[in-house]
Protein backbone atom coordinates (compact mmCIF):
# COMPACT_ATOMS: atom_id res chain seq x y z
CA UNK A 1 0.00 0.00 0.00
CA UNK A 2 1.08 3.60 -0.61
CA UNK A 3 2.00 5.61 1.79
CA UNK A 4 0.66 9.61 2.02
CA UNK A 5 2.54 12.21 1.66
CA UNK A 6 2.10 12.76 5.88
CA UNK A 7 2.79 9.25 6.97
CA UNK A 8 6.06 9.63 4.96
CA UNK A 9 7.04 12.95 6.65
CA UNK A 10 5.82 11.15 10.37
CA UNK A 11 8.16 8.34 9.64
CA UNK A 12 11.09 10.98 8.49
CA UNK A 13 10.08 12.55 11.88
CA UNK A 14 10.28 8.82 13.49
CA UNK A 15 14.30 8.74 11.95
CA UNK A 16 13.18 7.15 9.23
CA UNK A 17 15.83 8.23 6.23
CA UNK A 18 14.44 5.82 3.75
CA UNK A 19 10.76 7.54 3.59
CA UNK A 20 12.59 11.22 2.94
CA UNK A 21 13.64 9.42 0.23
CA UNK A 22 10.57 8.34 -1.07
CA UNK A 23 9.13 11.67 -0.62
CA UNK A 24 12.31 13.24 -2.77
CA UNK A 25 11.76 10.79 -5.68
CA UNK A 26 7.97 11.71 -5.14
CA UNK A 27 8.19 15.60 -5.61
CA UNK A 28 11.64 16.16 -7.30
CA UNK A 29 10.04 16.53 -10.38
CA UNK A 30 6.93 18.71 -9.72
CA UNK A 31 9.26 20.99 -7.38
CA UNK A 32 11.84 21.84 -10.27
CA UNK A 33 9.50 22.36 -12.80
CA UNK A 34 7.67 24.91 -10.58
CA UNK A 35 10.76 26.40 -9.65
CA UNK A 36 12.02 26.11 -13.58
CA UNK A 37 9.48 28.13 -14.23
CA UNK A 38 8.87 30.71 -11.52
CA UNK A 39 12.41 31.87 -11.75
CA UNK A 40 13.38 30.89 -15.34
CA UNK A 41 16.63 29.36 -15.03
CA UNK A 42 17.62 25.52 -14.58
CA UNK A 43 20.37 25.90 -12.49
CA UNK A 44 19.00 27.82 -9.99
CA UNK A 45 15.60 26.20 -10.08
CA UNK A 46 18.00 23.38 -8.89
CA UNK A 47 19.53 25.04 -6.36
CA UNK A 48 16.39 25.71 -4.62
CA UNK A 49 14.55 22.96 -5.11
CA UNK A 50 17.51 21.14 -3.02
CA UNK A 51 17.24 24.07 -0.50
CA UNK A 52 13.45 23.11 -0.55
CA UNK A 53 14.19 19.22 0.40
CA UNK A 54 17.16 20.16 2.87
CA UNK A 55 14.78 22.88 4.71
CA UNK A 56 11.51 19.95 4.61
CA UNK A 57 14.85 17.42 6.52
CA UNK A 58 15.86 20.11 8.64
CA UNK A 59 11.88 20.70 10.25
CA UNK A 60 10.99 17.14 10.26
CA UNK A 61 11.34 17.14 14.46
CA UNK A 62 8.73 20.05 14.95
CA UNK A 63 6.54 18.62 11.72
CA UNK A 64 3.08 18.65 12.94
CA UNK A 65 0.13 17.70 10.02
CA UNK A 66 -1.77 20.37 10.11
CA UNK A 67 -2.12 20.98 6.87
CA UNK A 68 -1.78 19.31 3.28
CA UNK A 69 2.40 17.98 2.64
CA UNK A 70 1.99 19.63 -0.42
CA UNK A 71 0.89 23.33 0.94
CA UNK A 72 3.95 22.79 3.08
CA UNK A 73 6.21 21.94 0.45
CA UNK A 74 4.88 24.04 -1.93
CA UNK A 75 4.56 26.97 0.44
CA UNK A 76 8.34 26.71 1.05
CA UNK A 77 9.32 26.64 -2.64
CA UNK A 78 6.80 29.66 -3.35
CA UNK A 79 8.90 31.84 -0.19
CA UNK A 80 12.01 30.64 -1.84
CA UNK A 81 11.46 31.47 -5.57
CA UNK A 82 9.62 35.32 -4.31
CA UNK A 83 12.66 36.00 -2.77
CA UNK A 84 14.72 34.56 -4.84
CA UNK A 85 13.60 36.86 -7.55
CA UNK A 86 13.57 39.88 -5.41
CA UNK A 87 17.26 39.23 -4.82
CA UNK A 88 17.90 38.89 -8.73
CA UNK A 89 15.77 41.64 -9.62
CA UNK A 90 18.25 44.36 -10.95
CA UNK A 91 20.19 41.30 -12.99
CA UNK A 92 16.40 40.51 -14.50
CA UNK A 93 16.13 44.09 -15.42
CA UNK A 94 19.31 43.93 -17.47
CA UNK A 95 18.60 41.20 -19.42
CA UNK A 96 16.80 41.85 -22.62
CA UNK A 97 13.71 39.64 -23.38
CA UNK A 98 15.78 38.79 -26.64
CA UNK A 99 18.83 37.71 -24.89
CA UNK A 100 19.73 34.31 -26.10
CA UNK A 101 18.97 31.96 -23.33
CA UNK A 102 21.24 29.79 -21.66
CA UNK A 103 21.28 26.57 -21.94
CA UNK A 104 20.10 25.61 -18.87
CA UNK A 105 16.77 27.61 -19.75
CA UNK A 106 16.06 26.24 -23.34
CA UNK A 107 18.41 22.65 -23.31
CA UNK A 108 15.30 20.81 -21.06
CA UNK A 109 12.57 21.59 -23.54
CA UNK A 110 13.71 20.75 -26.62
CA UNK A 111 11.54 17.09 -26.76
CA UNK A 112 11.56 17.90 -30.76
CA UNK A 113 14.67 16.21 -30.91
CA UNK A 114 13.57 12.74 -30.20
CA UNK A 115 9.34 13.17 -30.17
CA UNK A 116 8.32 13.26 -32.89
CA UNK A 117 10.52 12.33 -36.23
CA UNK A 118 7.59 12.58 -38.47
CA UNK A 119 7.59 16.40 -38.32
CA UNK A 120 10.16 18.69 -41.18
CA UNK A 121 12.57 20.92 -40.03
CA UNK A 122 10.09 23.98 -40.96
CA UNK A 123 7.34 21.73 -38.67
CA UNK A 124 9.84 21.44 -35.73
CA UNK A 125 10.65 25.31 -35.72
CA UNK A 126 6.94 26.42 -35.54
CA UNK A 127 6.55 24.15 -32.87
CA UNK A 128 9.60 25.26 -31.34
CA UNK A 129 8.23 28.94 -31.35
CA UNK A 130 4.81 28.08 -30.57
CA UNK A 131 6.00 26.59 -27.33
CA UNK A 132 8.79 29.51 -26.86
CA UNK A 133 5.80 31.94 -26.85
CA UNK A 134 4.02 30.21 -24.45
CA UNK A 135 6.81 29.89 -22.29
CA UNK A 136 7.52 33.66 -22.63
CA UNK A 137 3.58 34.36 -22.12
CA UNK A 138 4.31 32.80 -18.42
CA UNK A 139 7.26 34.38 -17.83
CA UNK A 140 5.56 37.69 -18.29
CA UNK A 141 2.90 37.58 -15.82
CA UNK A 142 3.21 39.21 -12.27
CA UNK A 143 5.22 36.70 -10.04
CA UNK A 144 2.22 35.91 -7.46
CA UNK A 145 -0.02 35.23 -10.71
CA UNK A 146 2.74 33.15 -12.54
CA UNK A 147 2.79 31.01 -8.85
CA UNK A 148 -1.10 30.83 -9.13
CA UNK A 149 -1.28 29.22 -12.55
CA UNK A 150 1.49 26.99 -12.81
CA UNK A 151 -0.08 25.61 -8.88
CA UNK A 152 -3.59 25.42 -10.29
CA UNK A 153 -2.36 24.58 -13.92
CA UNK A 154 0.70 22.02 -13.65
CA UNK A 155 0.25 21.13 -9.84
CA UNK A 156 -3.56 20.93 -10.10
CA UNK A 157 -3.82 21.95 -6.07
CA UNK A 158 -7.07 23.37 -5.05
CA UNK A 159 -8.08 26.48 -4.65
CA UNK A 160 -7.94 26.08 -0.88
CA UNK A 161 -4.46 25.12 -0.94
CA UNK A 162 -3.32 27.53 -3.55
CA UNK A 163 -4.86 30.44 -1.01
CA UNK A 164 -2.93 29.11 1.56
CA UNK A 165 0.64 29.01 -0.23
CA UNK A 166 0.34 32.62 -1.49
CA UNK A 167 -0.98 34.06 1.73
CA UNK A 168 -4.71 35.07 0.60
CA UNK A 169 -8.31 34.55 0.65
CA UNK A 170 -9.75 31.82 -1.97
CA UNK A 171 -11.94 34.85 -3.25
CA UNK A 172 -8.79 37.07 -3.73
CA UNK A 173 -7.20 33.93 -5.77
CA UNK A 174 -9.53 33.61 -8.01
CA UNK A 175 -9.41 37.16 -8.77
CA UNK A 176 -5.55 36.29 -9.41
CA UNK A 177 -6.07 33.49 -11.78
CA UNK A 178 -8.68 35.12 -13.77
CA UNK A 179 -6.43 38.20 -14.13
CA UNK A 180 -4.12 36.09 -14.83
CA UNK A 181 -5.71 34.11 -17.33
CA UNK A 182 -6.64 37.13 -18.96
CA UNK A 183 -3.40 38.59 -19.39
CA UNK A 184 -2.42 34.94 -21.16
CA UNK A 185 -5.05 35.15 -23.78
CA UNK A 186 -3.63 38.41 -24.66
CA UNK A 187 -0.31 37.30 -24.95
CA UNK A 188 -1.31 34.14 -26.89
CA UNK A 189 -4.04 35.71 -28.63
CA UNK A 190 -2.68 34.42 -32.42
CA UNK A 191 -2.73 30.80 -30.49
CA UNK A 192 -5.76 30.92 -29.15
CA UNK A 193 -7.07 32.48 -32.53
CA UNK A 194 -5.62 29.44 -34.18
CA UNK A 195 -7.39 27.40 -32.03
CA UNK A 196 -10.79 28.76 -32.33
CA UNK A 197 -10.39 28.07 -36.13
CA UNK A 198 -9.78 24.62 -35.67
CA UNK B 1 -18.87 35.48 -14.08
CA UNK B 2 -15.47 36.05 -13.04
CA UNK B 3 -14.87 33.81 -9.79
CA UNK B 4 -16.66 31.08 -11.80
CA UNK B 5 -15.62 30.62 -14.93
CA UNK B 6 -12.26 28.83 -14.15
CA UNK B 7 -13.80 26.22 -11.55
CA UNK B 8 -16.03 25.99 -14.55
CA UNK B 9 -13.26 25.07 -16.78
CA UNK B 10 -11.85 22.86 -14.15
CA UNK B 11 -14.89 21.20 -13.31
CA UNK B 12 -14.95 22.19 -9.66
CA UNK B 13 -18.40 23.63 -10.03
CA UNK B 14 -21.40 21.98 -7.87
CA UNK B 15 -23.78 20.58 -10.14
CA UNK B 16 -26.44 23.34 -9.02
CA UNK B 17 -23.45 26.22 -9.90
CA UNK B 18 -22.53 24.36 -13.16
CA UNK B 19 -26.09 24.12 -14.60
CA UNK B 20 -26.67 28.24 -13.64
CA UNK B 21 -23.64 28.60 -15.42
CA UNK B 22 -24.10 26.98 -18.60
CA UNK B 23 -27.57 28.63 -18.49
CA UNK B 24 -25.55 31.57 -18.69
CA UNK B 25 -23.54 30.86 -21.36
CA UNK B 26 -26.30 29.66 -23.56
CA UNK B 27 -27.68 32.90 -23.68
CA UNK B 28 -24.99 35.28 -23.18
CA UNK B 29 -21.85 35.00 -26.33
CA UNK B 30 -19.20 37.21 -24.55
CA UNK B 31 -18.73 34.83 -21.36
CA UNK B 32 -18.77 31.76 -24.38
CA UNK B 33 -16.47 32.86 -25.96
CA UNK B 34 -14.43 34.38 -23.12
CA UNK B 35 -14.91 30.20 -21.23
CA UNK B 36 -13.44 28.74 -24.76
CA UNK B 37 -10.28 31.57 -24.78
CA UNK B 38 -9.79 29.94 -21.34
CA UNK B 39 -10.07 26.73 -21.78
CA UNK B 40 -7.32 27.40 -25.08
CA UNK B 41 -5.25 29.02 -22.95
CA UNK B 42 -5.54 26.27 -20.55
CA UNK B 43 -4.35 23.76 -22.98
CA UNK B 44 -2.13 25.65 -24.79
CA UNK B 45 0.06 25.82 -20.98
CA UNK B 46 -0.82 21.69 -20.88
CA UNK B 47 1.76 21.52 -24.41
CA UNK B 48 4.80 22.85 -22.29
CA UNK B 49 7.09 19.37 -21.63
CA UNK B 50 8.20 18.47 -17.69
CA UNK B 51 11.68 19.14 -16.94
CA UNK B 52 13.77 16.46 -15.37
CA UNK B 53 16.01 17.27 -12.99
CA UNK B 54 19.52 16.78 -13.66
CA UNK B 55 20.85 13.32 -12.23
CA UNK B 56 23.40 15.38 -10.22
CA UNK B 57 20.48 16.78 -8.34
CA UNK B 58 19.61 13.54 -6.03
CA UNK B 59 23.25 13.36 -5.70
CA UNK B 60 23.68 16.91 -4.39
CA UNK B 61 20.20 16.52 -2.06
CA UNK B 62 21.33 12.98 -0.48
CA UNK B 63 24.79 14.46 0.19
CA UNK B 64 23.28 17.42 1.78
CA UNK B 65 20.93 15.55 3.83
CA UNK B 66 23.98 13.23 4.83
CA UNK B 67 26.05 16.63 5.86
CA UNK B 68 23.25 17.67 8.04
CA UNK B 69 24.11 17.27 12.01
CA UNK B 70 22.20 15.05 13.90
CA UNK B 71 20.01 16.23 16.73
CA UNK B 72 19.62 14.16 19.62
CA UNK B 73 17.92 14.60 22.80
CA UNK B 74 19.27 14.06 26.19
CA UNK B 75 18.48 10.49 26.70
CA UNK B 76 18.91 9.57 22.33
CA UNK B 77 22.67 8.63 23.75
CA UNK B 78 21.11 5.43 25.40
CA UNK B 79 18.82 4.47 22.67
CA UNK B 80 21.72 2.58 20.47
CA UNK B 81 22.75 0.79 23.87
CA UNK B 82 19.91 -0.66 26.07
CA UNK B 83 22.98 -2.83 27.69
CA UNK B 84 24.23 0.20 28.77
CA UNK B 85 20.69 1.63 30.20
CA UNK B 86 20.18 -1.50 32.08
CA UNK B 87 23.73 -1.90 33.70
CA UNK B 88 22.94 1.75 34.55
CA UNK B 89 19.80 1.18 36.01
CA UNK B 90 21.23 -1.91 38.06
CA UNK B 91 24.42 0.01 39.31
CA UNK B 92 21.95 2.95 40.27
CA UNK B 93 19.32 0.32 42.05
CA UNK B 94 22.28 -1.61 43.85
CA UNK B 95 23.76 1.95 45.27
CA UNK B 96 20.07 2.47 46.69
CA UNK B 97 20.18 -0.91 48.24
CA UNK B 98 23.55 -0.35 49.99
CA UNK B 99 22.54 3.03 51.13
CA UNK B 100 19.59 1.27 52.81
CA UNK B 101 21.62 -1.36 54.33
CA UNK B 102 23.93 0.43 56.21
CA UNK B 103 21.06 3.22 57.52
CA UNK B 104 19.30 0.19 58.90
CA UNK B 105 22.62 -1.45 60.74
CA UNK B 106 24.79 2.00 62.19
CA UNK B 107 23.41 2.53 65.49
CA UNK B 108 22.34 6.29 65.58
CA UNK B 109 24.89 8.85 66.68
CA UNK B 110 24.89 10.31 70.08
CA UNK B 111 25.42 13.70 70.95
CA UNK B 112 27.65 14.44 73.62
CA UNK B 113 24.72 15.99 76.18
CA UNK B 114 23.14 12.43 75.35
CA UNK B 115 26.13 10.86 76.25
CA UNK B 116 26.36 12.97 79.74
CA UNK B 117 23.05 12.31 80.17
CA UNK B 118 23.97 8.40 80.06
CA UNK B 119 26.93 8.48 82.50
CA UNK B 120 24.92 10.20 85.01
CA UNK B 121 22.53 7.53 85.03
CA UNK B 122 24.99 4.85 85.47
CA UNK B 123 26.79 7.08 88.50
CA UNK B 124 24.98 4.71 91.13
CA UNK B 125 26.53 1.18 89.46
CA UNK B 126 30.20 3.01 89.43
CA UNK B 127 29.57 4.15 93.21
CA UNK B 128 28.61 0.56 93.78
CA UNK B 129 31.83 -0.81 92.25
CA UNK B 130 34.77 1.76 92.80
CA UNK B 131 33.62 3.60 95.46
CA UNK B 132 32.78 0.43 97.74
CA UNK B 133 35.55 -1.80 96.98
CA UNK B 134 38.38 1.23 97.33
CA UNK B 135 37.14 2.80 100.35
CA UNK B 136 40.06 2.58 102.94
CA UNK B 137 37.78 2.53 106.08
CA UNK B 138 35.82 -0.52 104.84
CA UNK B 139 39.38 -2.47 104.28
CA UNK B 140 40.07 -2.43 107.59
CA UNK B 141 37.12 -3.83 109.02
CA UNK B 142 36.63 -7.52 109.23
CA UNK B 143 35.43 -10.00 106.60
CA UNK B 144 31.52 -10.41 106.91
CA UNK B 145 30.71 -13.83 108.57
CA UNK B 146 27.13 -13.56 106.90
CA UNK B 147 26.19 -12.28 103.37
CA UNK B 148 23.17 -10.56 104.81
CA UNK B 149 24.47 -9.51 107.97
CA UNK B 150 27.82 -8.06 106.01
CA UNK B 151 25.03 -6.11 103.98
CA UNK B 152 23.20 -5.02 107.19
CA UNK B 153 26.83 -4.05 108.55
CA UNK B 154 27.21 -2.27 105.47
CA UNK B 155 24.60 -0.02 105.58
CA UNK B 156 24.87 1.13 109.09
CA UNK B 157 28.72 2.50 108.61
CA UNK B 158 27.23 4.58 105.65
Amino acid sequence: MTRTDVQLMLDVKGGDEQSFELLLQRYRTPLVNFLFRMVKNREQAEDLAQEVFIRVYRAREEYVPTAKFTTWLFRIATNLALNSLRDHRHQKLEMSIDAPLTDGEDGDERPFEVADKHLTVEQELVEEERKKMIRRAIEKLPEKQRAAVLLHKYQELDYAEIAKILSCSESALKSLLFRAYEMLRVELAPLVARRGLK
Amino acid sequence: MESRILAYMDSRLKDSERAEMDKHLAACPVCRVRANEFRSVSDLLGELPMVEPTPAFDVRVRARVAAEPVKQSWWAWMRPSPRIAFAASMLLLAMLWMGYRKEAVTPLPISPEEADASMMQDISVMEDHDTLANFEPLKELPPPVEATADSDDTDQQM
